[in-house]
């Protein structure tokens, strides 16, 4: 008992990140713009999150310092893709380049530095509860805030006209633009979203469960929850699904350390992006029939005519 | 109002232009971070583009930089001009090292004028391998190249890490996670003594020439040149994709291979975990730089190498953290996909038709 609720916290604690990152990713994708660039949105978020806290001393700044420089880097996405009309494939790569670069910049006197961790809530009775209580109700509020802007995603998605306007204009940019909706805007806006999350994502890392700063600390998650994002066929509730899968993955490793298998640590740590590759392949292999559709005007430059 | 309207043409001159503005803006957005660095902006930039030039040893050592970048670059320019991104060169280069290196540690005091081409094309075909394995999800299931290219960079470093603290660790290290060194047979040729820049730049220089040949005169690199810029005409007109796709990625994956052998059995001299410095994420910026064009990149892979010493100059001589390369390499890349615009589309001035009605 006490091992699986470690088992599962370890799980969510894994996942957190990733979910926040994929959340976003998805609003971002579902418009129809591919950001690639959400390895170096997670980073600058961790950053920013780790140098506003240890500054301010405040976890609530750090947090929303960390969403408005996700967001910050996510809009100059936008404008190379959205304004400026270059390729969103090779754009994606220079945000994750320059925000790795950034971030070490700008972190460079803070390694060593230490703030104190985003303290627990822990809910009168329910978090008494045996095994439900320690998994479900004594988590950072930052855990909360990750289910709580999935829930609200997936409602703007699926239960409001904004976020029918939203998938439009990822379906079809040119129909969309023809009716009259302003599709630069809508993905600015989208864009705006995805990397607060990812901005959230590496804030949550640096914050809440390593208060530390390292660079490239993200290691590779921001590319994780793009597969995720793949992995859920453009759903919320299946990138919630995908998250604490692949969280699972990554600290399925510490467990088999801890069995004492003898196995270098090197080749544990390979898992999750072996995974990573076999999921992929696994939902591209699949029958057409069982594939969920990307949008379709993903990854497609807009250039409204006359 | 200001509106975009699509050139008939790309205009050349502005193919041309665009990555001289791209370097110019990027130097005046640079300027701009080392004063709020608190750093003389002038006096850093003169550091770093004048300290390189300086003397015999720093010119030998653009070369050292050179090197890698445009072999890596050249590879990753004809999978980018067909629409298929191997963004995982950095793998490719750490799995040739290591198998390459491998061979050398095997015959680890042999004296043999064949040891070397032997470790060369065992790194070449151990990065195609590597790549290959993208190619083949590919082809064969569908599955996007960039993701799984990538991922791979991952596993290619902590192979790299479990092998030199484990079977090819120096037995005489004292447990330190690194190799013998690679002397003799095994040890890369010098151009110049007392200089680190080997002969693998001839190998750069002659995997441009080839390019350019394939680009400009062979059936290949037409089949290339209309995939990416027409695939649905490509596809009419009877080419097979998953064979352009395999081309691409084998090739780049080779010369990515081969540079991460010559990196390490040249001017690192042994396999240690921090032999991938980035080369191949940078080769990425270079090949942009260089217009996917082979002579282009090997200018860029210059320009690049000048950002790299002198990023090292400023980080000495004006106390400057060493990411300050990184964001510079950054943004040269945005500025150069941002000014992209100017040579697909031209600035109009909206007239206002209706109002002289």
């Amino acid at each position: 008992m006490e091992l699986a609720v470690n088992i599962i916290l370890g799980m969510m604690l894994a996942a957190t990140p990733l979910l926040f990152a994929a959340t976003g990713e998805l609003v971002v994708e579902r418009a129809g713009v591919l950001n690639l660039g959400v390895e170096g949105m997670m980073v600058i978020g961790a950053v920013a999150g780790f140098i506003i806290t240890a500054e301010s001393g405040s976890h609530l700044a750090g947090i929303l310092g960390a969403a408005i420089a996700g967001a910050a880097m996510a809009l100059l996405f936008g404008l190379m893709t959205q304004v400026l009309l270059a390729n969103q494939v090779a754009s994606g790569l220079a945000l994750t380049i320059f925000g790795l670069g950034l971030s070490a910049l700008l972190g460079s006197g803070y390694s060593g530095f230490s703030i104190p961790a985003l303290p627990r809530i822990e809910i009168p009775l329910l978090a008494d509860i045996p095994f439900f209580g320690p998994l479900l109700f004594r988590h950072e509020p930052m855990f909360y805030l990750s289910i709580a802007l999935l829930l609200l995603t997936g409602w703007f998605l699926t239960r409001t006209r904004a976020g029918l306007i939203l998938k439009a204009v990822g379906e079809n940019h040119d129909a969309a633009h023809s009716i009259g909706h302003p599709v630069v805007l809508i993905r600015m806006l989208a864009l705006a979203w995805g990397g607060a999350l990812a901005g959230l994502g590496g804030a949550y890392l640096s914050i809440a469960r390593t208060p530390l700063w390292s660079e490239e600390m993200t290691a590779g998650r921001g590319w994780i929850a793009l597969a995720i994002v793949v992995f859920a066929g453009w759903r919320p509730t299946r990138a919630l699904l995908g998250a604490y899968l692949f969280g699972g993955v990554t600290i399925l490793q510490l467990h088999v350390q801890g069995l004492g298998i003898a196995i270098p640590s090197q080749y544990l740590s390979m898992l999750p992006d072996l995974v990573t590759i076999a999921v992929r392949v696994a939902i591209a292999a699949s029958p057409p029939r069982a594939q969920l559709r990307a949008p379709g005007s993903l990854g497609r430059t807009f250039h409204a005519q006359g | 109002m200001i509106r975009l309207e699509r050139r008939p043409e790309t205009s050349r001159a502005m193919l041309w232009l665009t990555p001289v503005l791209a370097l110019i803006l990027t130097i005046l957005v640079g300027m701009v971070l080392f004063a709020m660095l608190g750093k003389d902006p002038v006096q850093t930039v003169v550091v770093i583009f004048v300290s390189p030039f300086s003397d015999l040893y720093n010119l030998s050592e653009l070369l050292v930089k050179a090197t890698p970048l445009i072999l890596i670059a050249i590879g990753l320019s004809l999978g980018f001009r067909a629409g298929i991104w191997n963004i995982g060169a950095e793998g490719q280069f750490t799995i040739g090292a290591l198998a390459g290196g491998a061979v050398g540690l095997a015959f680890h005091g042999t004296d043999s004028i064949w040891l070397m081409p032997l470790m060369w094309i065992t790194g070449c075909a151990a990065g195609m391998a590597w790549a290959a394995v993208p190619a083949y999800l590919r082809t064969r299931f569908g599955a996007n190249e960039i993701l799984v290219s990538l991922m791979l960079v991952y596993v290619a470093t902590l192979l790299l890490s479990a092998l030199v603290t484990g079977p090819l660790r120096d037995p005489d290290g004292f447990n330190f996670p690194e190799s013998r060194l690679f002397e003799g047979s095994a040890a890369m040729p010098l151009l110049m003594e007392g200089t680190r820049a080997h002969i693998g730049f001839f190998a750069a220089l002659l995997a441009a020439l080839v390019a350019w040949l394939l680009l400009g005169r062979h059936v290949v690199g037409f089949q290339i040149r209309l995939l990416g810029e027409a695939p649905r005409a490509a596809r009419f007109a009877g080419f097979v994709e998953a064979r352009v796709i395999w081309f691409c990625l084998l090739v780049s994956g080779g010369l990515a291979g081969l540079a991460g052998l010559f990196e390490a059995t040249g001017p690192v001299g042994q396999l240690v975990p921090s032999l991938p410095v980035g080369y191949g994420f940078t080769a990425i910026i270079v090949a942009f730089l260089g217009r996917l064009n082979p002579l282009g990149i090997i200018i860029a892979g210059f320009v690049m190498a000048v950002t790299y010493l002198g990023g090292e100059a400023a980080e000495i001589t004006m106390q400057l953290p060493n990411a300050v390369t990184e964001v510079f390499q950054g943004l040269l890349l945005f500025f150069l996909l941002g000014m992209d615009v100017l040579s697909t589309y031209r600035f109009r001035l909206r007239r206002r038709i209706r109002e002289a009605a």
